[in-house]
């Protein structure tokens, strides 16, 4: 770990300033467009379920350096609720929000790497890595 | 800040040119409704070239304009949709299947036209 930044996801606002964060990072890191919009959107999905569900959090941007492999992961943290059936949110179209029900699989396609650890009454962890390839 | 709605004959021409914020998107949703009841507007062209991505938020909110401006009897075409939103949407899951959608402005103008029948 060579460099990390976070956001405090309080409010709308600072949804932005995560996906703007994480754009910022993947364009140093030398993503491609398409990269660039895969992970500002991953990033979105991940900080407006903390501002929906937890009511705050983080988002934390990390860029990688193993092996000689670069990448970038967020770690979206939060002390809400939980997640209850973690298969479930993971279907897609499943929402308790009225959205679309994109958010947690639809990053999961975004990403490379996605991991989730929830304990209900605690929080939710969401691990997320994209590679530069 | 608000997205400005130009009125173009019987149209009305939006585009955007920053970063959508939660906000600011719900917020046009709603000026644009009532812009088309203003103006009495058929058509809608919504150009989306400088958006260099969308989220599931963005997406809904886009799909909605699009199906509340059809009850009020107004069409809606989107367009300028980059390479990478395409790309990000579908890896989402999100088809917007029913939006009409054009390469360009000049080409979502003449959609409108052939929609709209004249």
């Amino acid at each position: 770990m060579e460099f990390q930044s976070c956001v405090k996801i309080i409010n709308e606002w600072d949804i932005v300033a995560a996906r703007q964060l994480g754009r910022n990072v993947a364009k140093e890191l030398g993503f491609g467009t398409v990269d660039q919009a895969r992970i500002t959107t991953a990033i979105s999905e991940l900080a407006r379920n903390i501002y929906l569900y937890a009511g705050q959090g983080s988002v934390s941007i990390e860029k990688l350096n193993i092996n000689g492999k670069s990448g970038l992961k967020i770690i979206a943290d939060d002390q809400g609720p939980g997640i209850e059936d973690i298969r479930r949110v993971m279907e897609d179209g499943y929402t308790t929000s009225g959205g679309l029900g994109a958010g947690l699989p639809g990053a999961k396609r975004l990403m490379d790497d996605f991991d989730i650890e929830s304990i209900p009454g605690e929080g939710t962890k969401i691990i997320a890595t994209k590679w530069l390839r | 800040m608000r997205i400005p709605i130009l009125k173009l004959y019987d149209c009305l021409l939006v585009s955007i040119q920053w970063e959508l914020d939660d906000v600011t998107a719900l917020q046009f949703q709603e000026d644009l409704l009532h812009k088309i009841h203003e103006t009495s507007a058929n058509g809608v062209v919504i150009d989306i070239t400088s958006i260099d991505f969308i989220d599931s938020f963005i997406a809904k909110v886009l799909g909605d304009v699009f199906s509340m401006s059809k009850l009020m009897g107004a069409k809606v075409v989107i367009t300028g949709i980059q390479p990478a939103v395409a790309i990000t949407l579908i890896e989402l899951g999100i088809s917007l299947d029913d939006v009409l959608t054009a390469l360009d402005l000049e080409k979502g103008l003449e959609k409108l036209q052939q929609e709209l029948g004249d």
